[in-house]
């Protein structure tokens, strides 16, 4: 047995003797995600969290102190029974826990693994708040994770008889994903429209496998499919058909709109067109959807070879965008970053794993141009640094620009990850549905829009938003259609 | 006819050449089983075709022509790289991977009066279903056809069913006049009345010159861009232009742009991002053509 092992039979023991108190439990040390060697994932894509072994998800699960009121589940956007299923996962009732995730949940491989736990469920809970420090709270994320990735598939929801009413889906991200199953297992038939050649959304072309792997997405699309949803790829609404032709001649009964942000956003500076700029969004999709990375050995795309640099932004995306670049073999990775490290909306566990992987931080610097040579390739980003001002209205200190603090980074590419605009195209072919001046479909508290029938959630209504709030939106969504479906 | 059978059609034939046709040495037509897409399709768009496995290259082809009867929309391509020899080698039977669209926004087509319509070498395929467009709604059509010589002309009896006249250039005279398009375009631009509009379509630098030409005129100047494209949806910027100081993406405002607006040499740039790769890439698969003794048939 390892330490490890005899530390939770003693405190197993301890518990099933009724003395295991509050404070035993405060001892038990946050578990660490064990990862892949910092240096070696430099060259391949492979996962880098590689996930808690059985041990250590229960004594992970010991931390939980079971709280009467349950703060964490509030944090929780889709209120996930946590306090429930954590108490499972330490008695070593998997099962039982997965099924109390899944009530709320549909897919806890992939939020276990991209939410933002620590402005979530983890925020709130309690034995974060005693030690002061998020990171100490008890990793819900992980444990999720894990009894996800123990589920070995198979059992598919029961769905209920024939309705005769069709339900189209557009988009298959995480919303549209939700949003089918549950339709679906109302008995309507359901048909997920995507406009790629591959279902999966931000999945499968943002998000790059190191992090979550396409496999598990691909897995959830596979249950779409056994359970009787007819996906298909390659078909775009607003142009290969208009929402209006799917409900008038088309006979779908209730729409589903979740085709996420897109029109990515660049900066309107100099040198913004030169060769060697990307949005985050054309250089991820190059390397994730079209495999780039495996250019001339299977895959025709190609994605700049780039010796040095620069990523633009804070976020997800930023960090996504940057640790790609490492492993497609930039020598080195800048990330530039307009406010203070606090700020950036990142995940942590991201932000750690980027220093790891030696991309290297610039904080409070924004830049002011891209230089190039006469060719138009990209040589360099010019800088400036700012330092935080007064607060504004969102009491963040505002970021000022220092005046003649100008410096470049010497870079062959540049990666503009400052978020996306809403997609025009359904707005463009659908004019009877409301849109706000940001291009985000208008929706209320059902997900319901201004069309009858029709509903939308996810990016296209939130702008950016997370993985779990599309989800979220998709389900609420779902229930609205499945009451409209069986009015009279 | 329901949706339901419409995408069961296109389940089965997946994207299926029904004809093919080798126009010039380079320059290939093919119709493409893709029902719904020939129904929705205006004049100016185009699709993303993937030829063949999944991490095949996604590339952009304008819609050259459809029968929504039949179902099936015409593409004409040069090969002038891996993807597009790939199609090349591809016959009557065989399936593209995938056909997406149709993307981009119609052509604005309206009667103007005397429409002159320019197209250079490959880009004369484009060209052809909006001059066909814009006669059908009572323009006068005049147009050029540039090629660098005759073996490489295409579609000239196209043209000549809809054009009220045709100018034939070739680089190095061997059809034709021996000139560019643009002296022709300089031409009918002198006439009185001038022209009330010109729509060019072919290589980036024609089309600057075309523009060029017609800007003195003050004749307004259509140009359908040809960038590099990703996903042809506004996902992800990577055809993005700049006309008249604002970004533009091609694949949803465009493909075709005042050109008197466009920054061209800005694109021409852009456009040679990948040569050295795209060369490579070609070339492994030539080699793999030999291997294999595809190009001996
Ligand atoms: C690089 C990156 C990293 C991220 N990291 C995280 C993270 O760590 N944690 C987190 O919670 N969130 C993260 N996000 C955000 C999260 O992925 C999104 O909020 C979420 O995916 C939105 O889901 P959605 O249901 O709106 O659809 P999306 O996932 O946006 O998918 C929409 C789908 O609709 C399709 N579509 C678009 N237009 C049409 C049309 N006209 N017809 C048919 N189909 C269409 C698109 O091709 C796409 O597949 C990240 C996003 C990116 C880009
Ligand atoms: C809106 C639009 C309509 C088009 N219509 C036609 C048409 O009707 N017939 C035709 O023959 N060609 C057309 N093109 C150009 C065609 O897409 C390219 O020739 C094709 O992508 C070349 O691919 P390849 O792998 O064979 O060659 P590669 O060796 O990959 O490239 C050769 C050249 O083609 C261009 N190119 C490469 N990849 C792309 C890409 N993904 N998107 C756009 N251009 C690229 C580049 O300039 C490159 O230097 C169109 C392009 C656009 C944007
Ligand atoms: S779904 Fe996300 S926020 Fe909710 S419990 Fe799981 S990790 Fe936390
Ligand atoms: S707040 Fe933390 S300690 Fe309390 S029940 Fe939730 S996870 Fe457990
Ligand atoms: S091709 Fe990606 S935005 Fe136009």
């Amino acid at each position: 047995m390892t330490r490890d092992e005899e530390r939770l039979q003693e405190l197993l023991e301890k518990q099933q003797a009724g003395l295991l108190k509050a404070a035993d439990r405060y001892e038990i040390p946050s578990q660490p995600m064990p990862a892949q060697d910092a240096v070696r994932r430099r060259s391949n894509i492979d996962e880098v969290a590689l996930g808690y072994t059985e041990t250590q998800a229960r004594l992970e699960a010991m931390r939980c102190l079971q709280c009467k009121n349950a703060p964490c589940v509030q944090g929780c956007p889709v209120r996930i029974r946590i306090r429930d299923f954590v108490a499972a996962i330490a008695e070593g009732q998997y099962d039982q826990a997965l099924s109390i995730i899944r009530e709320n949940s549909l897919l806890p491989a992939v939020c276990g693994r991209v939410c933002p736990q620590e402005v979530q469920c983890q925020e709130t809970c309690t034995v974060g708040r005693k030690f002061r420090d998020v990171e100490k709270s008890v990793s819900i994320g992980r444990l999720e994770r894990f009894v996800a990735d123990r589920d070995k598939g198979g059992s598919l929801p029961k769905i209920a008889p024939p309705t005769g009413k069709k339900v189209a889906v557009i988009g298959s991200g995480p919303g549209g994903i939700v949003c089918a199953a549950d339709t679906r297992r109302a008995g309507h038939d359901v048909t997920v429209f995507e406009a790629f050649h591959k279902p999966g959304g931000v999945m499968v072309y943002g998000i790059p496998e190191f992090r979550l792997p396409k496999a598990i997405v691909q897995d959830e699309i596979d249950v779409l499919k056994k359970m009787g949803v007819q996906i298909v790829c390659n078909f775009i609404i607003g142009r290969t058909r208009t929402i209006g032709e799917l409900m008038k001649e088309d006979g779908f009964d209730a729409v589903y709109i979740g085709v996420g942000a897109g029109l990515p956003r660049f900066m309107g500076i100099e040198g913004e067109q030169l060769v060697g700029v990307y949005s985050a969004n054309e250089y991820l999709t190059r390397s994730n959807l079209m495999r780039a990375y495996e250019f001339g050995k299977g895959s025709d795309t190609p994605i700049a070879r780039s010796r040095r640099v620069a990523v633009v932004g804070g976020g997800n995306v930023a960090m996504d965008a940057a640790r790609t670049a490492v492993r497609l073999g930039a020598e080195k990775v800048y990330l530039v970053y307009r406010r203070s490290e606090k700020e950036m909306p990142a995940r942590i566990e991201e932000v750690h794993h980027a220093k790891e992987e030696g991309i290297e931080f610039h904080i409070l610097q924004n830049p002011k141009r891209i230089l190039g040579d006469e060719l138009g390739n990209v040589v360099g980003i010019e800088c400036l640094r700012y330092e935080l001002g007064e607060p504004d209205d969102s009491g963040r200190r505002r970021p000022v620009p220092v005046a003649g603090s100008e410096f470049v980074l010497d870079v062959d590419t540049v990666i503009v990850a400052i978020g996306n605009g809403a997609n025009p195209l359904i707005q463009q072919t659908t004019p009877e549905l409301e849109f706000n001046k940001w291009g985000n479909i208008v929706v209320d508290e059902k997900c319901a829009t201004s069309m009858k029938g029709v509903y939308a959630g996810g990016d296209i209504v939130l702008g950016a938003a997370t993985v779990i709030l599309a989800m979220g939106q998709g389900r609420t969504a779902a229930a609205a259609i499945n009451e409209y479906l069986t009015q009279p | 006819m329901r949706i339901g059978d419409v995408l069961f059609q296109e389940v089965i034939v997946t994207y299926k050449i029904v004809s093919k046709k080798q126009l010039s040495d380079n320059v290939f037509t093919v119709e493409v089983e893709a029902p719904l897409i020939a129904r929705a399709r205006k004049a100016g768009q185009f699709v993303i075709v993937g030829v063949s496995d999944e991490y095949g290259e996604r590339i952009p082809l304008t819609i050259a022509g459809a029968d929504p009867d039949k179902g099936t929309i015409r593409l004409v391509f040069q090969r002038v790289g891996k993807t597009t020899a790939q199609m090349a080698d591809m016959n009557v039977g065989d399936s593209f991977g995938y056909v997406a669209g149709p993307l981009g926004r119609p052509t604005h087509v309206e009667k103007f009066g005397t429409v002159v319509c320019v197209g250079g070498g490959i880009g004369t395929a484009p060209l052809l279903p909006i001059a066909t467009a814009m006669k059908q709604a009572g323009n006068t059509i005049l147009s050029i056809l540039g090629a660098r010589n005759k073996e490489l002309l295409i579609l000239e009896e196209e043209f000549r069913a809809v054009s009220e006249e045709v100018i034939v250039v070739t680089d190095d005279g061997s059809y034709g006049r021996k000139a560019l398009v643009t002296e022709p375009l300089k031409e009918l631009c002198q006439r009185d009345p001038k022209p009330n509009l010109a729509v060019a379509i072919g290589p980036a630098i024609m089309m600057k010159f075309c523009c060029e030409t017609t800007r003195p005129f003050q004749v307004p100047t259509v140009v359908s861009l040809n960038t590099i494209m990703v996903d042809g949806t506004g996902m992800c910027g990577g055809c993005r232009v700049e006309v008249g100081g604002k970004t533009k993406f091609v694949c949803v405002d465009g493909p075709e742009f005042d050109g008197h607006q466009v920054d061209f040499d800005q694109m021409m740039k852009r456009m040679s991002a990948y040569h050295k790769q795209e060369q490579q890439a070609h070339q492994a698969y030539q080699e793999h053509r030999c291997k294999i003794g595809l190009d001996r048939k």
